[in-house]
């Protein structure tokens, strides 16, 4: 059972803890440290609710029976780590274009290929939004505390379902083995949103969508409406076309799914950005540094710091950031910290445009990024 | 005019199908559409997975719940949709690529689990949509455009390999013998547990022709005259089933629990009923 209000719980742990309250019910996935606690807590708590938990016989058949059990209309997950996200990619399109919800937990661990299985990265932030083949909708969430992994599980859940496309739920292995309090919020008191299945539904045009909307509704499997669905571009009634005009406007509205709410979508976090000198932009457990970091200038009361921190880092909040780069007049520099070698780096340096020097704090090496090694940065650029 | 059978079962609006000229998959479509009437499935409760390649077009065409999905992961997909609702008759059609190379992991574990999913597999022997690439189940030192000197690859017998990975209902059907397909079939989607059906087709375009093996009569012709049943064989001496191929069903029990069941029990040990 879920057991008490306020818990001491993993990362890992608060993930499963928060899909339940969203409405959970199906986990397929594959052992792969450092996301393993997310499989073993959801083999004992589904069951409990009346959900169920498979292990499948490798990562790309964790995602595809996730899809499946969503079609049949069971909120679902799958979770995994670096290698296993790689493998997960091409199933990641074919739950965009087909416009089924699922939740795709990365615990990201560091380096290519095997790398250091239990050592923390970010490096797979650029691969979250681009690692499926071809142009496709995702929106990715990164959490950097033990409550923001409960209550982000519940948004990336609602947003799946709101949006029908693939949430990635981007974690590192310090968010994910890190142990705090967690406030574990009942459903009652959360919003939760379901796919919309209200339409009386005309299986003949399952991908029609109302004036206005650009998600189409939805029927589960066995609900009396024979629809096709399929990984191929296909007209209104879910069936094949190679005709170009049909392709370009099922493709744009998958695009515009996301682009046209990104208000709805986008989250983020800012600490003094009005007048800081320094803005440190940063995302996932790499902030927990940022934050001592700034604890401890504000106790030395040396120059003035400020956090810019996307939650929501894919779309990455441009407006928020626009915005802050207009009105505060004391920014001098901008430092990005995140556990790879420059790739959110890239989105910042795009939307600056030269406007503020932006410099890199990376780490690559399997350890964290500490509070002291901001401090030194900051003393090294400013 | 489409027949009864093809007016209640399948998707009139989307024929004519892409199949070539003589391609096997057409009949064996028919006969799986067949073998749900005869079995008398709620319409709305079926639900027609398939991978990618010749084969797996079928679902679009059959007037069900169709899942398409990608190439070779049929079965993993069917697993969620039967785990998540166990009421919904999960069958899935897939090739001889599909099945045995790509998504051979898939198949094996789930006929290792004896989940309730019935998979009829299109089996041309060769890798038809991408143009004639040899499979794994091209009989050996035949062509194909990616063994242009003879396969020296061996093949898979899928039958034998799904009971070996723990299958509760094996068999293998032909496009020539229709009759015996159905029936097949249906007693595939009967049984209660994970069900292997080895579908073989014809496929004059790519296979045949690459093979010398002529049009699509003469290849339907070679399976009449070579595929002998099961029964029939047991009477026959050895000598007269030298290159045979056998045909019909060659494994069923039901000594394990199917998987869905036994779910369903640990959700009610976990306390999930309340």
């Amino acid at each position: 059972m879920a057991g008490k209000r306020f818990q001491v719980l993993q990362g890992n742990e608060a993930v499963v803890e928060g899909g339940i309250a969203a409405g959970m019910r199906f986990y397929s996935g594959y052992p792969i440290t450092p996301s393993t606690e997310i499989a073993e807590r959801s083999a004992l708590r589904l069951p409990q609710v009346g959900g169920k938990f498979i292990q499948m016989e490798d990562e790309i058949g964790g995602i595809a029976a996730a899809l499946g059990a969503s079609m049949a209309g069971l909120k679902a997950m799958t979770a995994t780590s670096g290698p296993g996200f790689s493998l997960k990619q091409e199933n990641i399109g074919y739950a965009a274009i087909a416009e089924i919800p699922i939740v795709i937990v990365d615990v990201q661990r560091e380096g290519p290929s095997t790398g250091l299985p239990t050592s923390p990265s970010q490096g797979d932030l650029m691969q979250s939004k681009w690692g499926t083949h071809g142009d496709h909708p995702v929106i990715v969430i990164s959490p950097s505390s033990v409550q923001e992994c409960y209550n982000e599980t519940v948004r990336a859940f609602n947003m799946a379902e709101r949006f029908r496309v693939p949430v990635i739920f981007l974690m590192d292995e310090i968010v994910g083995h890190l142990r705090e309090g967690c406030e574990l919020i009942p459903p009652e008191e959360l919003t939760i949103s379901n796919r919309r299945v209200d339409r009386e539904f005309n299986g003949t045009l399952a991908y029609a969508v109302q004036e206005g909307n650009y998600v189409p509704e939805y029927a589960p499997f066995g609900s009396g409406d024979h629809f096709n669905v399929t990984g191929l571009f296909h007209n209104l009634d879910g069936f094949p076309t190679n005709d170009s005009e049909v392709t370009d406007s099922q493709e744009r509205r998958l695009l515009d799914k996301i682009t046209k709410r990104r208000d709805r979508i986008e989250k983020w976090e800012e600490v003094d950005t009005d007048d800081c000198e320094v803005m440190i932009i940063c995302f996932g457990g790499t902030a927990r540094a940022v934050e001592g970091a700034m604890d401890a200038s504000h106790q030395y009361d040396s120059v003035k710091i400020g956090m810019f921190r996307p939650i929501t880092v894919w779309p990455f909040p441009e407006a928020a950031l626009h915005k802050i780069l207009k009105h505060n007049k004391h920014l001098r520099q901008i430092i990005v910290a995140e556990h790879n070698d420059g790739q959110m780096i890239l989105e910042v340096q795009r939307l600056v445009e030269g406007t503020v020097p932006v410099t890199h704090l990376g780490k690559i090496d399997g350890t964290t990024i500490t509070p002291d090694e901001i401090l030194e940065k900051i003393k090294e650029v400013y | 005019m489409p027949s009864k059978l093809i007016e209640n079962t399948m998707r009139v609006n989307r024929l004519p199908h892409i199949w070539c000229p003589g391609c096997g998959h057409g009949i064996l479509m028919r006969d799986v559409a067949q073998a749900i009437e005869n079995c008398g499935l709620d319409p709305d409760k079926v639900v027609i997975v398939s991978g990618i390649g010749c084969s797996s077009r079928a679902a679009g065409y059959m007037n069900y719940n169709t899942l398409h999905t990608t190439h070779g992961r049929a079965i993993a997909f069917a697993t969620g949709v039967k785990l998540a609702n166990p009421e919904l008759h999960v069958i899935v059609i897939t090739g001889d690529g599909d099945a045995t190379a790509i998504g051979g992991n898939h198949l094996i574990h789930a006929a290792r689990r004896n989940i309730d999913l019935t998979v009829i597999v299109f089996n041309n022997s060769i890798y038809g949509m991408t143009g004639g690439q040899y499979s794994p189940t091209t009989p050996h030192m035949e062509k194909g455009t990616t063994a242009p000197y003879g396969n020296i690859d061996y093949v898979f017998d899928i039958p034998k390999l799904a009971e070996a990975a723990g299958a509760t209902f094996t068999g293998r059907c032909s496009a020539y013998h229709a009759q015996q397909a159905i029936k097949l079939i249906e007693e595939g989607i009967r049984h209660h547990g994970f069900s292997v059906i080895d579908g073989v087709s014809v496929c004059p375009t790519y296979y045949g022709r690459k093979n010398k093996k002529g049009d699509s009569v003469k290849m339907l012709n070679w399976q009449k005259e070579n595929f002998v049943d099961v029964k029939v064989a047991e009477k026959l001496p050895p000598e007269k089933l030298e290159g045979k191929t056998l045909i019909g069903k060659f494994y069923e029990s039901n000594d394990k629990e199917e998987y869905t069941d036994m779910y369903m029990n640990l959700i009610e040990r976990a306390g999930g009923n309340k």
